[in-house]
């Protein structure tokens, strides 16, 4: 089994904040990690940083090996960011976008070719998006939009899949096709770190949970188990307008399992 | 007496075929990367190169053309540091490039800032065959280039970190366009100025977004505005005796006013459909 990302020591330092002090993380080839906290905990930042779109100011991180610099086979990594960038307000159709995830596999100044087409057609298919395949995307949904950029990502077949928040103001309908979509990638053996808020309908698919706060890693291991009306189907998780930063810093089960 | 009986005329109408295809073919990107004044940052800092030109009695379109595409590296630099936004690193430039072009031609003996006159406001009829053989050389060095690397800057245009983490070469696209744009508007300097020559890269793009759902239709039909306007626009300036780089521009806008109402007019009866 080869090593997808290998964190040591990873700091990141913007505009004299610091937003990562120290991360230590490895991720094996298989494995269905997801990353927790609170917001402005680093969540992003950290899976940013091990893909090399943010650069550390201390510390290394290898990608299969290698620093991102000098990482070749960026066709293996499939990165879906949390919102889809408009572009300029300039038009692009459904399929305009996912055909560019296959970027990393075409040569420069060669012609689509039907292997490509096939994987668009594929990835549209998957999450369900190929009637809308010459929409502009503009028009979709939030929640249709997210799932243009995981069809972007499965378009370029790759081993890894990072995704940064998937499930932030997604509709019910586009969670649970992402539920599926996942389901379909752990049980094709693929490697995935996605970041969340909330685990909601994709908890059974994940091995591993890292969880942040403030910046450093407070809990690598098992996913934590819902407890009381947490763990009812269909709970709808609501926090009553309640001043984050005022709780513990720590999720409360976190730091029962820390003590157990 | 038509505009083709005259060689100034001919010359024109290909220098104006040739502006309308390439300054929106490269608009569509730079719009899609939200770098709308780019055009006018580079044209400004372009005549800083025209009037190094007439100081030094090299071709002024030569020295614009390295001036310009320094420029539009700097420009692009500031911008990838992050330390200063985009926008202000453009006014910066705006007014180095101006004041800079205004002090230079003022030291040059025998010239004035009515020097600068057609390379502001533009002079498309004062296109000679070699002048034409520079601009064509250009706008198919510009067009062959987007064709290669479409692909790539399309996603770098439209996110930069998905451009990042597919591996592409970030930095050197990021130069590549800003020198291809810089190249560009001192192509399209000779057709509208330099201070109108932002329009061309500008208008017909925003025209077409009116109308299309694809990228690919937007750069197509922006370049079909593109030359509607500048053949257009010369045609009619002719006829008229009025100045042509201000009738192109105006005419361009025009398009975008009469687009602008089409696809509202489109939406609207396209939401009654899904509604009803």
């Amino acid at each position: 089994m080869s090593t997808a990302f290998d964190m040591t020591g990873g700091q990141v330092t913007i505009d004299g904040r610091k937003i990562l002090r120290g991360i230590d993380l490895t991720v094996d080839d298989g494995e269905v990690v997801a990353v927790l906290g609170a917001n402005g905990s680093g969540k992003s930042t950290l899976v940013r940083s091990l893909l090399g779109v943010q650069p550390l100011s201390g510390g290394t991180t290898l990608l299969y090996g290698r620093p991102p610099a000098r990482f070749r086979e960026w066709w293996r990594i499939g990165y879906v960011p949390q919102r889809l960038s408009v572009g300029g307000g300039v038009p692009a159709t459904v399929r305009e976008v996912v055909a560019s995830g296959r970027i990393a596999r075409q040569r420069r100044g060669r012609l689509t070719s039907s292997a490509d087409r096939r994987a668009v057609a594929a990835a549209l298919e998957e999450v369900g998006l190929s009637d809308r395949a010459g929409d502009p995307v503009s028009s979709l949904s939030g929640g249709q939009q997210q799932r243009v950029l995981i069809a972007r990502a499965l378009a370029g077949e790759p081993d890894v899949f990072v995704l940064d928040e998937p499930t932030a103001g997604v509709d019910a309908g586009s969670q649970r096709m992402l539920a599926e979509t996942l389901s379909g990638l752990v049980e094709r053996g693929r490697t995935v770190v996605l970041v969340a808020h909330e685990l909601g309908p994709l908890e059974p698919l994940i091995s591993r949970a890292v969880v942040l706060n403030q910046g450093c890693k407070v809990h690598d291991g098992a996913p934590p188990t819902a407890v009381g009306t947490h763990a009812l189907p269909g709970h709808d998780h609501v926090h009553p307008h309640e001043p984050a930063p005022a709780e513990s810093p720590v999720p409360s089960w976190v730091l029962a399992q820390e003590k157990a | 007496m038509t505009i083709f009986d005259l060689d100034f005329m001919r010359y024109a109408l290909v220098a104006a075929v040739m502006v309308g295809l390439t300054a929106p073919a490269v608009g569509t990107f730079i719009v899609q990367r939200r770098l709308a004044l780019l055009g006018d940052g580079i044209g400004h800092v372009a005549l800083t190169g025209v009037a190094l030109g007439f100081l030094t009695g090299a071709a002024p379109v030569a020295t614009a053309v390295v001036v310009a595409a320094l420029g539009a590296v700097a420009i692009e630099m500031v911008r990838a540091r992050g330390k200063t936004s985009g926008d202000v690193a453009l006014a910066l430039l705006f007014y180095g490039g101006l004041a800079g072009g205004v002090m230079i031609i003022y030291l040059t003996p025998g010239e004035s800032t009515a020097s600068l006159n057609s390379y502001l406001f533009g002079a498309i009829t004062s296109v000679d065959s070699t002048d034409l053989w520079v601009i064509a050389g250009l706008a198919v060095a510009v067009l062959a280039l987007l064709a290669v690397f479409g692909r790539e800057l399309f996603v770098l245009c439209q996110d930069e970190e998905v451009a990042r983490a597919s591996g592409l070469p970030v930095r050197f696209l990021g130069l590549l366009i800003a020198v291809i744009a810089s190249v560009t508007v001192v192509v399209a300097m000779r057709a509208v100025g330099l201070l109108l020559v932002s329009a061309l890269m500008v208008v017909p793009v925003a025209t077409s977004q009116q109308l299309t759902r694809s990228f690919r239709t937007t750069m197509a039909s922006s370049m079909v505005f593109g030359v509607l306007a500048t053949v257009g626009g010369l045609t009619s300036s002719f006829y008229l005796d009025v100045p042509s780089g201000a009738t192109i521009v105006l005419l361009a806008l025009a398009g975008f006013a009469v687009a602008l109402g089409i696809g509202r007019f489109v939406r609207r009866s396209r939401t009654g459909e899904s509604t009803a």
